[in-house]
Parts: structure tokens; sequence; C-alpha cells
């Protein structure tokens, strides 16, 4: 059994309008200790396809699946508060833009004690030692002291470490990094992804990474599922994605990377392929 | 969130703003309520009934058509000198709107001048006049406006010279605030480049710019004027009797208060009204005129 | 903005517990009240001299006075001197807290103010209580449920609250509570019936000290209607302010990850999304000082309330302008310290300030 399965998943927002289809008809599967990474380009429907996992999407937006399960569990059917209760504790998330992320308003100690109180028995003074122990293993210097700071005195860097040490507080089971380093330099972008990696790998956690980057998507990724306008285009396991895409649309994706570009400027998708060109080779 | 239609300069076309405008259905109404308020305060003449200071000895506090005892031709009742109410309200809202209007010019076309030397020159004379804008706001507007008429003598003139003043500091610092924000914006400097003068570049090319939130404070400062003039009438330290300003004839009212609910209650509601009316407009015209807020 | 991935360096860096910082920050604020405060005592200084008539008339509030006796009172009340002597003596008064005496009544212009000082004080704390109480509630519903009919009628009332001009509203509750029911009473403090010493001017507290059965049933009644009328104003305010502040806070990424964290709705908005809306109210609150004693003006005339409000206008009345101009530097120097108080509760709520 897998850990995440989704079969045909839809989500149409009402806008104003008309409705507007934002994920239409994507499926997919994470086993524990697997990672599975979600490309596409931007506003291809990758986030909003996780939040509707998680429960998270506004009002606005109808969810509809053919299946959506959690651990055998079905996420669709279950009551708001059932499902209070696995998101942040067997599910967690993080975000593209920690600092963003973080609530200004409260310490980071705060916030990440939260969890533990809400998902866990821990007492006061356990909630304090785990969090500590969490700031250690993402690697927040002087946990003691960060514990007290509030997310402005924090770089970028430091504040996803701490929303990573948040999601790992009640030692999930599935992992969703949404675009986990866009936001973050170039050299910390490198530190974040060894750390997710290495609590994955240490945890044995299912890890779905969305990304842009075909780059991270080479480094981390067991399989692949490349998105297109809320549609699934692709899906296959990272050697034979970079090998021999299938689609045109993947083609394309690889040759935009910047290391086979021809000439002096990236060639963008649109100007060699339309979207029924895109669409024809697509699985479902 | 983000998949509204949206045109990225500000709007241009009547059009447009009409659209956005008519939308919230609040302002439409308000915006129709207000124009049938300012046709009658315009033809008062020929829509009021009655003359608003006749004093019919007969009809001495007769209570309104609708209640036991009222006439017809006196659809409001009429005071306690027999004067009928719903004509009085009606040239009423002559002042109202008169006294909106002017005090609006006033505060706008001075809290503007101000604003923009303050934002455009910065350094001392901005210090100066931002301290001289605190010391105004200092003050509660209404006992402010009440110690300077008791300065200038009662009257309406007085009260709008009043009432003008307390309100130029929000158009100063909104002023000051949007051209600091404009100045260093590209195409001011671009202008600046291209050798336009100061004056130039303050009223034709900043300017316009800020228009948006002036407009919108603008309304606020029309419905806020409307109801200080009436408070101050309703001190006696505004438009004085026999004047049928609205304020004012509710401090004549007020001795009536257990005798005649009516005379008492009309005046108000035509200040309520009128007032609710321009916030309704101005919320719609916040909506309509400023790019930030036109989501959802 | 400091802060970053310092491995070492000394472990209390940031960690400024001391009041320090606090005290620099309100140091700053004072000083730049200092120039506003002699503006405003420019102002007030000004007043009396600019009134139509002859100040020496004005002064002493006799209306015929023989050459003789002019000259001798305007070298009793300084008149005689330059401007700008008579202006630094009236500034020194003021330091030592001399605003003045009534040329009605003699009375010190400062003594009237303390012992009426309470009731206006008693009024707008229960006002501001009441419109904080309902107001902070119902934006914070109106923006959760936004867009239904709970929504636009929370919307539509704070509008007509907006609108109101509070002088009718209260006429018309006095109409119907005191007229037409009959259940509250329609001017002053207490019943007559009731006397006691006063200890802190607040009507509410003292009854319950006095121990007179019923005293403090009676405080209420009086209090309801005026407080209800001068709560109107500033609780339309804050309704729709909190909504604004709170529809930009639920669209932020932190309240996202709060959910995400498997929080409750109660939680994620009444904590996580409230906190960060207050900071914006809090200000608007503050503001509300200005709104609350001119609406104290009206409501204490409406009411008969003995407090400041009604005072200055009995004063501008009864054409006692040292009253008027003692109150004014009274009443602004209050306003004064109020903005600064707010400044102060707004860097405790807003980390990114206080740091
Ligand atoms: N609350 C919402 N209401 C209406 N439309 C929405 C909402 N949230 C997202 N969308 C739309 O859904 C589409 C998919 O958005 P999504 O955020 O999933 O894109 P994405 O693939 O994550 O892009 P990015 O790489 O930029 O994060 C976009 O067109 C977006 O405008
Ligand atoms: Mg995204």
């Amino acid at each position: 059994m897998s850990l995440l399965e989704v079969e045909n998943l839809v989500v149409e927002f009402q806008t104003a309008s008309g409705p507007f289809r934002a994920v239409d008809g994507v499926s997919l599967k994470v086993n524990a200790g697997e990672v599975l990474a979600i490309v596409g380009e931007s506003g291809s429907g990758k986030s909003v396809s996780m939040l509707a996992a998680m429960g998270l999407l506004p009002w606005t937006a109808k969810v509809t699946a053919d299946k959506l399960t959690f651990n055998g569990r079905d996420m669709l059917a279950m009551s708001d508060n059932d499902r209070r209760k696995i998101i942040g504790k067997d599910i967690a998330m993080i975000f593209q833009e920690p600092v963003a992320s973080l609530n200004p308003c409260f310490t980071v100690g705060f916030q990440i004690e939260e969890v533990l109180r809400f998902h866990t028995d821990l007492g006061k003074k356990a909630r304090r030692d785990r969090a500590i122990e969490l700031f250690n293993a993402v690697g927040i210097p002087n946990p003691e002291e960060r514990l007290g700071h509030y997310p402005h005195q924090m770089s970028g860097g430091q504040c996803q470490r701490v929303m990573i040490a948040t999601a790992l507080a009640c030692n999930p089971k599935l992992l969703i990094a949404d675009e986990p380093t866009t936001a973050l330099d170039v050299t910390i972008q490198k530190q974040i992804l060894d750390l997710l990696m290495r609590l994955q790998a240490e945890h044995n956690m299912g890890l779905i990474i969305i990304t842009h980057n075909m780059g991270v998507v080479a480094e981390t990724a067991d399989r692949v599922i490349v998105q297109y306008k809320g549609r699934k285009i692709e899906e296959a396991d990272v050697l034979s994605l970079f090998e021999s895409p299938k689609s045109a649309y993947t083609k394309a994706l690889l040759s935009a990377l910047p290391d086979n570009a021809t000439g002096d400027r990236l060639p963008t998708i649109a100007e060699f392929l339309t979207d029924q060109q895109i669409f024809e080779g697509a699985v479902r | 969130m983000t998949v509204v239609e949206t045109t990225k300069n500000p709007p241009t076309g009547i059009a447009e703003f009409w659209f956005y405008f008519s939308r919230n259905k609040g302002a439409v109404i308000g915006l129709a309520v207000f124009l049938i308020i300012l046709f009658m305060a315009v033809f008062a003449p020929f829509v009021a009934p009655h003359d608003p200071s006749i004093q019919n000895r007969e009809m001495l506090l007769l209570p309104p058509v609708l209640s036991e005892g009222g006439q017809a031709s006196y659809l409001l009742g009429t005071d306690a000198v027999g004067r009928d109410i719903f004509s009085r309200l009606i040239y009423g809202a002559r002042f109202s709107l008169f006294i909106g209007v002017i005090v609006v010019t006033l505060s706008v076309i001075s809290g503007v001048l101000v604003g923009l030397v303050a934002g455009y020159f910065r350094g001392k004379v901005d210090t100066v006049i931002m301290r001289v804008m605190d010391i105004i706001l200092a003050f509660p507007s209404l006992l402010l406006a009440l110690v300077l008429v008791a300065v200038l003598g009662p009257g309406l003139v007085n009260a709008m010279i009043a009432i003008s003043l307390v309100n130029l500091p929000h158009f100063v610092r909104l002023t000051r605030a949007a051209v600091m924000t404009e100045r260093a914006k590209d195409y001011v400097i671009a202008s600046k480049v291209a050798g336009a003068g100061t004056l130039r570049l303050m009223f034709l090319t900043i300017l316009p710019n800020c228009l948006a939130p002036l407009i919108v404070q603008a309304t606020l400062a029309f419905s806020a004027a409307i109801l200080d003039a009436a408070a101050l009438g309703f001190l006696g330290m505004g438009a004085q009797p026999p004047t049928p300003e609205w304020g004012t004839m509710l401090a004549e009212a007020r001795e009536f208060i257990q005798r005649a609910w009516w005379v008492v209650t009309f005046p108000g509601l035509a200040i309520l009204i009128t007032v609710l009316a321009i916030n309704l407009m101005g919320d719609g015209l916040r909506d309509a005129l400023d790019p930030k807020l036109k989501r959802s | 903005m400091t802060g970053g991935s310092k491995t070492f360096g000394p472990p209390v860096f940031q960690r400024k517990k001391g009041l320090a910082p606090m005290l620099r920050f309100i140091f700053g604020r004072l000083a730049v009240l200092i120039p506003t405060f002699l503006g405003v005592s420019l102002i007030a200084f000004s007043f009396i001299r600019l009134l139509p008539g002859d100040p020496v008339m004005l002064m002493s509030g006799e209306r015929v006075m023989s050459p003789e006796r002019h000259t001798e009172l305007m070298n009793q009340l300084g008149l005689d001197r330059p401007m700008y002597v008579q202006y630094f003596d009236y500034l020194g008064g003021l330091l030592t807290g001399d605003f003045g005496s009534s040329i009605v009544t003699k009375r010190p212009v400062l003594d009237d103010f303390v012992n009426l000082f309470p009731a206006t004080l008693e009024l707008s704390l229960c006002a501001i209580i009441l419109a904080v109480a309902l107001g902070i509630p119902a934006g914070v519903l109106a923006a959760v449920k936004r867009g239904t009919w709970l929504d636009q009628t929370i919307m539509g009332s704070a509008l007509v609250g907006y609108s109101m001009p509070i002088f009718w509203w209260g006429l018309l509750l006095i109409i119907f509570f005191s007229g037409y029911l009959g259940w509250t009473p329609v001017s002053g403090r207490i019943s007559l019936m009731y006397f006691f010493p006063q200890v802190t001017g607040f009507m509410l507290i003292d009854s319950l000290i006095s121990g007179q059965a019923g005293a403090f049933k009676s405080a209420l009644t009086y209090l309801i209607l005026p407080t209800i009328v001068l709560a109107t104003i500033p609780l339309a305010v804050i309704a729709r302010q909190t909504r604004s502040a709170m529809l930009e806070v639920l669209g932020e990424d932190y309240v996202r990850t709060a959910r995400a964290k498997g929080m409750s709705p109660f939680r994620v908005i009444g904590v996580h999304a409230l906190r960060n809306a207050l900071i914006p109210v809090i200000t608007t609150i503050g503001l509300q000082v200005g709104v609350l004693l001119a609406g104290a003006i009206l409501t204490e005339t409406i009411f008969s309330w003995p407090g400041i409000g009604k005072w200055m206008v009995d004063s501008v009345f009864k054409r006692d302008y040292a009253v008027v101009q003692g109150g004014l530097m009274l009443i602004a120097g209050m306003i004064m310290l109020v903005n600064l108080l707010v400044d102060v509760l707004y860097g405790l709520v807003n980390p990114r300030i206080r740091h």
C-alpha cells in the first residue's frame, strides 16, 4: 500500500470570471522512503494539487478525486477534525517563502512547540527539549537561544531550517516540500537540499519535492511527474526521464536547461510547442 | 486570487471606472440617493410644498401624516412654531451640501498645495509643516472647531472655515506621502532629467498620479464636514436660527423631545441618510480607484 | 534585520531583555512631542488675544470699567508687557501646573479639570471597552464570513454607525429608552438619592465602595446610554479596520502554515491571524482618543454628563475664556500623552519594532 494515493484529482476555483480548473485529472502515488519530484512551469497547478491533498485550499476551491488516501485512509471523506489530526503530524508541508511562512508575531520556539503541544502529549519541558533536539538536527546553532528569536531576526536559510524542524517535529511519514529552495541563495539551496535528503533517508520518509529546477530533480528524486497547465504530462523514474523523455514537453523542458542551451539565450517552451502538441503525448 | 482580469495602468476610461464602481451595489444606491438629495436641494423652491420660514399658527407641532392627527399637506408634520418640517429639510439639504462642497474645496486646495510643498522639498520646510499639522491634530476636531468659531463668532461661514482647517492635516499628510512615493519613481526622474521645471513636475507630473487617494479622502471629508457642521449647529455655534440647517433644527427641537418625536427624528434622519449615501459612494470610489484593492 | 547564521559569538548577542531600547524609544518620541507642545501652547496663548474685544475685559470678565481700572487690570494681568514676555510667563506657568483661573468662579482651571476629568474618563473608558469588545469580534467575523449576508449585515451596520450624527442618536435613544420605555434616566451620573464621597472619581467604583444598596445599579443605568452613544463611531471604525486587516492577514503565508500544522480554525484565526491583524487596529484604537473626546463634547452635552466636554462647551457659552484656554491646553496635552502611550503599546505588540 502506498503512503499517498491520488487518482484523477480535479481542482476548480470559483473566480470573478467563472470557474477555473487549476488541476485537471492528476494521479500520483508515493511510497514510504520514496522521493517524488513534481516539475512544471509556474501556474501548472503543482502547489494547488498538494494543498488539495492536505485539505488546505480556500473555500473557493472545489476538490474532487476518484481516490485520495493517505495510509489507506480516505482524506476526502474524513471530517475536518480528523484530518487536522493527520496534517502537521503524519503529513507535513514546507513552503517556498520561508520568512513569510513563519508568523512574525511569535518566536520560532513558540511556533515549533505549538505543533508538539497539539499533536503529542509531551509536557512543557519535554517539548522544549524536543525543539532543541530538532534545531540541532536541522543545523541551527545555539538552539536554546534561537528558540526565543522572532523570524525577522533570522536569515531566509535559517527560517527554512526552522520550517523543516517544525515539519519534522512529529516524525511525519510524508513530507511535502513546495519549492523549498527557490527563495534562497544558491549556496544555501544546496545546504537545504542536502539536509532534506539526509533527514528523508534517516527517517525513511516519503518526500514530495515540487520544483521548477531540473537540476534539483536530478539530484534528489527517485521518480518524476511532469505537469503542465494542471495536467500530468509524463511520469517516469528519474533516470529514464533524463535519458529518454517520452513527451515533447519534457524534451523541451530538458533542452531548456542552461547546459543544453545553444546560442547565447535560453529557449522558451512556447517558442516551439503548442498546447496541443504538449497534451498529445500526455499520460493519465 | 490572481486570475482577475487586471489592466495594468490606472483607470483610464470612464467605462472602466464605472465597471468597478457599479460592482459595488451599495455605492450605486449611495449615488442614487445622493443625486436625489442634490436634486431636491437645487430645486428646493419647486420641490418644497411650503415656504420653510412661514409659520402656520394653527398648526403647531402637527404630527406627520401617517400618525394620528397628521395632515397630508404637512408630510412630516410641523415644528413648534408651525413651520413645515419637510420643506425645512429640503432647504436644509442646500446648506449641508453647500457646506460640504465649500469645506472640501477649501481643504483640498490648501491641503494639496501644502502637502505638495512638504513632500517635494522635504527638509526643514517639511519638518515645520508637519509639526504644524501635528499641532492641529493634537486637538479633538470638534473642540478646535468650536473654539475657532468662538474666536471668529458663531455663524455658517465661520463654521465652514473652522471645519476646513480641522480637515486640512489629512490632505496634507496624504498628498505628502503620495508625493514622496511618486517622487522616487522613474517617470519623475525621467522628466526631471528631461528638464521639466519644479512647478511643472509638481502639478503636471506628480499630482495626477496621487489623485485617487485624494478623491477618496475628499469624499470622507465631505461627509465629515456635514456631520461637523450639523454638530456645531446643534451646539448653537453653527448656522443660527431660524436658518433651516439640520443641526440647528435639532437644537431647536431638543426641548420637545418628550412631546413631539418627529421634530427631533426627521432632521437627524436627513443628516444620517445624506452622510450614509456619501460614505457608501466613498467606499465604491475607493474600490474603483485604488488598484491595490481591486481584487475579489 | 540582524541575525543570520552566526555559529559563534557572545551567546547573548541580541537577547536584550533590558528596558534600555524601550526607554530610548520613549525618549525619542518625547523629543518629537516638545515642538508640538510648544505649538499647542502658542495656540492656547494666542487664543485669548485673537478674540474680538478687549483682552482686559475678556480676562477680567468685567463689562464696564473706567480707564483707570483698565490700566490697573492691564498691569495686574500682565497684559502691558511685551508679547514674548507674556508668552514665556504663560509657558512657565504651564510647567508649574498653572493653567490659569476661571473668570467666573476664580477657581484654578487645573482643579476643575481634575475634578471633572474622571467623569469623562469613566465614560470614555466604558465606551472604548464596549467598542473594542464588540468591534473586534464583529470585524473578525465579517472577514471570516466574507461575502456572506453576515458580512454584509455587519459592514452595513458599521457604515451606518460611522455615518451617525451621534447627538441625534443620543436624542433618539432618550426618546425610546427614557421616554417611551422609561428604563433609563436622562441626565447626570447617578440618582440624587445616593450621596457618597468621591474616592476614585469613577461613579461605578465609588458606588460599590460606598456600600449603599442600589447605588451601583443606579450609576450603571445612568452610564449606559451615554456609553452606547459615545461608542458608536469608534465601534464602527474598529469593526471596519479589523475586517480589512484580517482579510489582508488571512491571505498571508504564515496563516497557511498554521493550517498546515493542523491547528483548528479557531486557533488559526484567533491566535495566528488576529495577533497580526491587531497591529494596525491598535493604531486605530489610539486614533479614536481624539474622536472620543470630540464625541464626549456632544454626548456630555446631551446627557448633562458633568465631564470636561460639557465643561468646555459651557465655558465657551459663558465666555469664560480663561477656562477654554486652559482646557484646550490640558486636553491637547492629554491627547499627546495618549498618542505616546499608543506608540509604546504598538512597539510592544509588534516585535519588528521592538527589536
Ligand atoms: N485561491 C485561488 N483562487 C483562484 N485561482 C488560484 C488560487 N490558487 C491558485 N490558483 C491558480 O491555480 C493555478 C495553479 O497555481 P499553483 O500555485 O498550483 O501553480 P504552481 O505550479 O505551484 O506555480 P509556481 O511554480 O509559480 O508555484 C494558477 O493559475 C493560479 O493562478
Ligand atoms: Mg507553487
